[in-house]
Order: structure tokens, then C-alpha cells, then sequence
């Protein structure tokens, strides 16, 4: 933590991705952490041991620090997994592979994007667990619904953060 | 399981030449080969160091080699600017292009040709190695969506195989242990290669078959293979699993 209340850790120096919420006030609602599992990570690294690991693929990444601004509704929570979605479906990932604690599971089932978990330590509110996330067409109709953002929408948000394919035409622009 | 080893697919035999590959002159042959299977223009590896140095091979013409060194054009490419930022593939369109520097260059590409389209992989290695793995054709946006859609699963761990190989040919390169399978990894293929179905192997290790997907992706990354039955041939041939 530093002085403006802004969390770090070691994974923030490797450029991970994050999706996050944006309130319209501009302040932040939500956010998750996108890693690669060909790269360090905070599953293979602090937790293998709940997941028989590593795991190691350029077509799994790690989702982590998946948090919630206090207050936020769940539709925050079920943006941010279609926000994972798209980033599964149009860079070809298969798998996320994630770390949470036992308040996140509630609100995981609530959005009707549970993980499937694969280990856990410790118990109650103290509980961590190591899951997998697969994403296909019906959760992603499910999710979008839950955070009453349209498909079409979510997809203009990613285009603009990652560029388009449409505007451009090579061809004729040369 | 003997049919796993011998009915080889055109794509897994390419592999395997790029896995026996002991220098630079494989790597090349591989691209030809890529490009033949795939049916498309060109297929390159490019391989950039943070001090500008770079080499690698692929099926770009020489003389647009030899201009892209020649014009230092590697400051220029906003392929590589892209890609330096990004560790996701990328479609070209999806790049910046606007400046007058781009557009000039991208122009120069195609004159060149290279292709109106293009998708790059970005690969990091340790210590902030950095390399590309580029497919590029000429075509149109429909046909190219749809082709990458098709296949770029497969050129994501293409890309990291030849980048793989890369770095063995790293003169002060430690000699590494090729990653080890993970218990339940070696449970999963062990248990495909006696012929068991994937329900079976889920059921028979009590994981959902989505977890077994999993540990089966995982574990086809670490032997560099393309698919599941390439995998089993793999870790048979290199006596990790024992069926």
C-alpha cells in the first residue's frame, strides 16, 4: 500500500492486464488481474500446492484480486466477468486459473459464474481456494444479462481499449 | 496406443523437425513448411533484444529484409511498437497506423509482399527476452478473420515452440530441464495413453472433465506438443509416463 492507498504487489511489475469498472463519477468500482501462466504467477508460485501445478500454458491465465469497491452492486461483479470473457474470447485463452477468498464465492454464484475449485486452504472466512473459470456463449449471455450490459456493448469497450478490426482497410488504405 | 505414435498429422510432423532443430536452418525450414501447410504468404520469427539487436528467419523476401535492417525499421514497425506493449496475439488492424511513418511503411510492406493482413504472437522469455511470431497474407478481412479464428489456438503455442527452440541456441544459455508434469498431468496422459475416454480419465481421478482439460492443456505446453494425441506420443517417447 502506498501513501495515495494504492495496493501493489510483485505481480503488478510484470504488466499484467486488469479489467476494471469504471463508475460514472470516475472512480473505480471493481477490478480483476490478468496474467499469463507462461510467466510468473501468483498460483504457481503461493499456491500449487492446492493444485497439483504448475499449470503452465499461453492459452490458461491467472485471474487474481478480483475485488469489489464497498457498495458496489453485483452487476460490478458480473461486468468484470463478461470483461473476463471477452479477453478469453478474442485473444484464444481456454482457462482462467484464479486465487479467492470464501466471501468471493457467494458473489461468484450469484453472477452464475462459480468456479470450479480445485483445492482450499483453511476454513469459513478464512478459506483461500485455487478454481478454474471456463467461459462459453451461455455464460457469457448469463453474465451480460446479470450486469444488464449488452454483448454488443461489452465488445465496443474492448475494440476501444484494443483497437478495432473493422476501420482499417489495409488495402485500400495503401 | 502404437497408432498414437505412427499416425502422425502434417502440423505435429512439422513440430517434431522444429524439436530435433539444433540451429537457425530448422527454424527457417519450419516457417517454409508452415507457410505450406497453412496455405498462407508468409510465416516469420523475429526475435528483438532490448538494445535493438535482432535476428530470426521466415519467408519475407531478402531484399525486404535486407531494406527493413537497411532502414532500421524496427523502430518504425508498429507491429513491434505494438507488441512490445502487449503480451496478448494481436491482429494487425488492431495496431496503431496513423502516423505518417506507419502508413508509409505499411505501404512499403505490401509493395514489398508481405501482405495486407497480419496477426503477431508476442512472446516473452526470461530476463526481458522479447520475440514475434508473425503469420501474414493477402486477402480479405472476411477470410482472414475467419482463418486466424480458426487457428490461432495453434499459433499461440507454435509461436512459444519456436521461441523455445530460440533460446536453446543462446550461446551462455544453462542447460534447462525441459518442465516437469505435474502428478495429476502425468495421472491424465498416463491414463489416455491406455485408451481410456475423457470421461473415463476424469471420472477415474475424481476431476470434472473441465479440470481434465485443464491439467491436458497444461501438460501439452510443457511437451511442446499440438494436441492431446501428439502429447501422449511425447511423454511416451521420452519415458515419462510408463503405460
Amino acid at each position: 500500500m502506498d501513501e495515495n492507498g494504492a495496493e501493489r504487489d510483485e505481480y503488478d511489475d510484470l504488466n499484467p492486464l486488469y479489467v476494471i469498472w469504471e463508475e460514472p463519477d470516475g472512480s473505480h468500482g471493481g477490478s480483476m488481474r490478468f496474467l499469463p501462466t507462461t510467466g510468473r504467477t501468483m498460483v504457481n508460485e503461493h499456491f500449487g500446492d492446492l493444485m497439483s501445478g504448475p499449470i503452465t500454458s499461453p492459452l490458461i491465465w491467472e485471474c487474481t484480486r478480483f475485488c469489489l469497491t464497498r457498495g458496489a452492486g453485483s452487476h460490478v461483479a458480473a461486468a468484470l466477468m463478461l470483461g473476463g470473457g471477452e479477453v478469453m474470447q478474442n485473444f484464444g485463452v481456454e482457462h482462467f486459473v484464479g486465487v479467492f477468498d470464501a466471501r468471493m464465492v457467494r458473489i461468484y454464484r450469484m453472477i452464475g459464474a462459480s468456479p470450479e475449485v480445485l483445492g482450499s486452504t483453511g476454513s469459513g472466512r478464512e478459506q483461500i481456494s485455487v478454481g478454474l473459470w471456463h467461459f462459453d456463449d451461455r455464460d457469457a449471455a448469463l453474465v451480460a444479462e446479470r450486469a444488464g450490459v449488452s454483448q454488443h456493448l461489452s465488445r465496443q469497450w474492448f475494440d476501444r481499449a484494443f483497437g478495432t478490426t473493422n476501420v482499417v482497410d489495409f488495402a485500400r488504405s495503401a | 496406443m502404437v497408432s498414437v505414435i505412427t499416425a502422425m498429422q502434417p502440423l505435429e510432423h512439422i513440430m517434431e523437425e522444429l524439436e530435433q532443430a539444433e540451429g537457425l536452418e530448422a527454424l527457417q525450414a519450419a516457417t517454409e513448411a508452415l507457410c505450406d501447410h497453412y496455405g498462407i504468404d508468409h510465416v516469420v520469427y523475429h526475435w528483438v533484444d532490448s538494445v535493438g539487436g535482432q535476428y530470426g528467419c521466415g519467408t519475407y523476401s531478402d531484399v525486404w529484409r535486407a531494406r527493413y535492417l537497411e532502414l532500421n525499421y524496427v523502430r518504425v514497425d508498429p507491429v513491434i511498437l505494438g507488441c512490445f506493449q502487449r503480451f496478448h496475439p494481436v491482429d494487425w488492424k488492431r495496431l496503431d497506423w496513423s502516423s505518417k511513418a506507419a502508413k508509409s511503411f505499411q505501404a512499403e510492406a505490401i509493395e514489398y509482399g508481405v501482405g495486407n493482413q497480419g496477426y503477431s504472437v508476442p512472446i516473452r522469455g526470461p530476463n526481458g527476452q522479447f520475440a514475434l511470431f508473425t503469420v501474414s497474407h493477402s486477402c480479405n478481412d472476411t477470410w482472414w478473420a475467419d482463418w486466424t479464428e480458426a487457428h490461432r489456438r495453434d499459433l499461440i503455442l507454435i509461436a512459444h515452440y519456436f521461441n523455445q527452440k530460440a533460446l536453446e541456441f543462446e550461446p551462455d544459455r544453462k542447460p534447462e530441464q525441459s518442465q516437469a508434469l505435474s502428478p495429476r498431468e502425468v495421472d491424465s496422459i498416463t491414463l489416455l495413453a491406455m485408451g481410456y475416454s475423457r470421461a473415463q480419465v476424469a471420472d477415474t481421478l475424481s476431476i470434472s472433465e473441465h479440470t481434465l482439460r485443464v491439467y491436458i492443456e497444461s501438460a501439452r505446453f510443457k511437451l511442446g506438443a499440438m494436441n492431446t494425441t501428439h502429447a501422449v506420443a511425447r511423454a511416451l517417447s521420452r519415458g515419462l509416463i510408463v503405460v
